[in-house]
């Protein structure tokens, strides 16, 4: 019977490294924070903020398509898939920088 | 690859690409060898007979040699799911019967009030990958009650988890076997019930035996079943209308065809049919082409409630349980809106696609001459109307715009036949349909049966359970959940989009503020997130039902004396009311004069200023009220602000978390090292 606390992430028998000093950890918290508040914003600005412009954006056409038609059918959902990628690698780096990455 | 041992090498796990590859080959062969045959002149009734039998024994099949009777191969799938095939799996458990088969139709229906749809199926992944999946699997447990209970001090916070989870993911099962419904009634030529029950049993064999396991390597069976099906009739379309066969690019020709068509038919009199827009790409705007307050709050609300909603999901969230690593989790989260996004992006393509095929052969036809295949979906749906409804208001014989009515719900289904493709297609659409509605309920199922099982009875009824007990238990749920789920949908159809999107409010307002602060705030308390949590559900789920089956009484209370009388008005003259609701609003029209003000008539006009007025409107058979003009289906923008607020101002006045509970945020927070539980019990034994 193994308690979860006895149990490394990844589930082998890797050693766990040192506890984090607290100073080290608050800035990795701050880093890690920086950028989710920045992917909110991505977030927020393809998601809602574009799509107020949607009437103006209208009256642009490009290859038949309605620009702001465009952006809520197309474009943010391009942004979305693409903005995810980057955060997984930003915040992998973020946690090399650190040393707080998972034993492989 | 029936038990494996977990941490040992998976040859199953070693040999996916190969595996699936060969699945992938294996279904185009079949669908072409099906294509020969109809050719050879075997009937379409064969035909739709083999895609759904066919289709439902490989799952069936799969699900029978994933089997396991180990715990965490039944929750989690052993945690070996690597990135890729978990987002593939994530991609056909999140793509429902709502999204295969309503989703383009409500963009064909709505135009551009239909992305609110895709807008917010697809953002809310990023709410998942930055605030929740990581830590999730950081945890490390098997639920999203786990949790819960782990962050917040026990059972009451791992209770409320689990109602709120039963209700969201009750009425998303429930929309799924409508639409498994939907599909096997029209290519099986059963009754509605009998469909229903007859998906069940496909949904049960792949779930029951293996859990998590055998879910996770059906749903990737799924993807690309069902992405298939998506894309190859867009394809074709695209390519008959435009020359290129590549839908997402080239369907601006079709939108612009479209538009001139909207303005010839306005110019020749003609107005759209009911619930259809008549401005395709226009948005924000009222019936008449204007812009409207109203219509750009409500997307805005819809977009928002999808997305938060989606990252409170428990049958999404705990797939992001069963990837090997944290860093895998991030990952996954892109490859799940990856493979959705593949559908998503397509969908308003099919959509303006299957308008412009309407739109250029059948208007203005005359009615005599239309095709045989339209007559295979004159039957009835659940909702009393026939799926397209040729009516023929003017008696000319002649059909026009507002003449064709087809339901949002079957306009993917028959849009092979409408675009004249073989009938292979149509059934491998069918077939792509079915296995997106099986895969969400199979989650879904999961995640209720897993709620009852391992949250209720192992966690707060016998913590000695053995495993073999638990399992079995598991199990008997699984069926119990799923009858109940069927019978619910045998006996009540809806709109599948209206249902879904019900559940994704409730999840949202009841789950995502808890979830996301027990992560990111150090200083939430047990308390304030258990409120939180309450005031959020009990808020939506309350406004859901009141605005959707008393609305006369909600605006009773809310509205002003117009708004009242306005809604007694169409309460009397509704075919669908109730005696007693029709004596009643027809008394209170009567005596017009003595009719006041509701008593909280300032709250429900506070927002008027800002043209968003407290009234009514009378859909699915009802006169639904709508507070400051926002429709229920949205009803998580005010629980989901006011969770937050709850439980920041809460935990402003309760004990600040103990020193162990700040200690087990930090270690979730690292991706690196153990997990340091605030309290023992809430391990789990394997």
């Amino acid at each position: 019977m193994a308690l979860v606390e006895d149990v490394p992430a990844r589930g082998n028998s890797a050693p766990e490294g040192p506890p984090l000093d607290p100073e080290k950890a608050r800035a990795y918290w701050k880093k890690t924070s920086a950028l989710m508040w920045t992917v909110l914003f991505i977030w927020f600005a393809s998601g809602f903020l574009v799509h107020i412009f949607a009437p103006s954006l209208n009256a642009i056409k490009i290859a038949g398509f309605p620009i702001g038609f465009y952006m809520a059918a197309q474009g943010s959902l391009i942004i979305f898939v693409v903005g995810l990628y980057w955060f997984a690698r930003r915040q992998n780096q973020i946690d090399e920088e650190f040393g707080v990455q998972e034993d492989a | 690859m029936s038990v494996s041992t977990s941490g040992g090498k998976d040859p199953f796990i070693a040999n996916l690409n190969r595996i699936y590859a060969g699945y992938t080959g294996g279904f185009l062969a079949f669908v072409v060898i099906l294509g020969i045959l109809e050719q050879l002149g075997v009937p379409d009734r064969v035909i739709g007979y083999l895609f759904v039998f066919l289709t439902i024994g490989v799952y069936a099949y799969i699900g029978i040699i994933s089997r396991t009777a180990q715990v965490a191969e039944y929750y989690v799938a052993g945690r070996k799911v690597p990135a890729v095939y978990n987002g593939m799996a994530t991609g056909s458990d999140w793509m429902s019967a709502a999204s295969f088969i309503g989703m383009a139709g409500s963009l064909y229906a709505l135009g551009y009030g239909g992305l609110a749809f895709i807008l917010g199926w697809t953002g809310g992944y990023m709410l998942v990958a930055v605030l929740l999946a990581p830590y999730l699997r950081k945890f490390g447990q098997y639920t999203v009650p786990d949790f819960l209970g782990a962050r917040y001090g026990g059972n009451l916070a791992r209770m409320i988890g689990v109602v709120v989870l039963i209700t969201a993911s009750f009425v998303y099962v429930v929309a799924q076997i409508v639409g498994v419904g939907i599909i096997t009634q029209r290519f099986l030529d059963v009754s509605f019930g009998l469909a229903v029950f007859l998906g069940l049993a496909g949904i049960l064999v792949c779930s029951m035996l293996g859990g998590m396991r055998a879910v996770t390597w059906t749903q990737v069976a799924q993807y690309i079943i069902l992405i298939i099906a998506y894309l190859i009739p867009a394809f074709l379309m695209s390519a008959k209308i435009t020359g290129v066969p590549l839908p997402q690019l080239m369907y601006g020709v079709a939108l612009e065809r479209i538009e001139a068509l909207e303005n010839a038919f306005r110019a020749a009199g003609q107005t759209p049919p009911p619930g259809v827009v008549g401005f395709h790409t226009a948005p924000f705007i009222g019936p008449n082409g204007q812009f409207s307050m109203s219509a750009a709050v409500n997307f805005f609300a819809l977009v928002f409630c999808l997305m938060v909603g989606t990252a409170a999901l428990p049958h999404i969230l705990m797939r992001y349980f069963t990837t090997p690593s944290v860093r895998e989790a991030r990952a996954s989260v892109a490859w799940s809106l990856f493979f959705i996004f593949l559908l998503y992006f397509t969908a308003p393509a099919y959509a303006a696609f299957a308008k412009l095929e309407i739109y250029q052969n059948f208007i203005n036809q005359p009615i005599a001459n239309l095709p045989e295949w339209v007559k295979n979906w004159q039957i009835m749906s659940p909702y009393g109307v026939p799926w397209i409804n040729i009516v023929d208001v003017n008696r000319d014989g002649i059909l026009q715009w507002n003449e064709f009515r087809i339901h949002p719900d079957v306009v993917v289904l028959s849009t092979p036949e409408i675009a004249g493709m073989p009938y292979v297609i149509a059934g491998m659409v069918a077939a792509g349909g079915l296995a997106a509605a099986l895969s969400t309920a199979d989650g879904l199922l999961l995640a209720l049966a897993n709620a009852l099982s391992h949250d209720i009875y192992y966690k707060m009824i016998n913590r000695n359970a053995p495993t073999k007990q638990r399992l079995i238990i598991a199990r008997a749920l699984l069926i119990l959940v799923a009858i109940a789920a069927a019978w619910t949908a045998g006996n009540m159809g809806a709109d599948i989009l209206f249902l879904v999107a019900w559940a994704f409010s409730i999840a949202a307002a009841g789950l995502f503020a808890a979830l996301v602060m027990g992560v990111w705030y150090k200083r939430t308390t047990n308390t304030a997130a258990c409120v939180g949590m309450l005031v959020g559900y009990i808020v939506t789920f309350g406004y859901l039902i009141w605005s959707e089956f008393f609305g006369l009484s909600f605006i009773e209370v809310f509205g002003t004396k117009e708004a009242i009388l306005n809604a007694a008005r169409a309460a009397a003259n509704l075919p669908q009311a109730s005696a007693e609701l029709k004596a009643y609003a027809s008394a209170l029209v009567a005596n017009a004069a003595a009719v006041q003000d509701g008593p909280l008539a300032w709250f429900g006009k506070a927002l008027s200023g800002w043209g968003m007025h407290t009234d009514h409107v009378v859909l699915r058979g009802r006169v639904v009220a709508r507070l400051w003009g926002i429709n229920n289906i949205s009803g998580g923008i005010f629980g989901v602000p006011l969770a937050f607020l709850t439980i920041y101002i809460v935990s402003q006045f309760t004990k600040a978390p103990s020193q162990a509970m700040q200690d087990f945020v930090e270690s979730i927070r690292i991706p690196r090292g153990g997990v340091r539980l605030a309290d023992a019990r809430e391990a789990v034994k394997e």
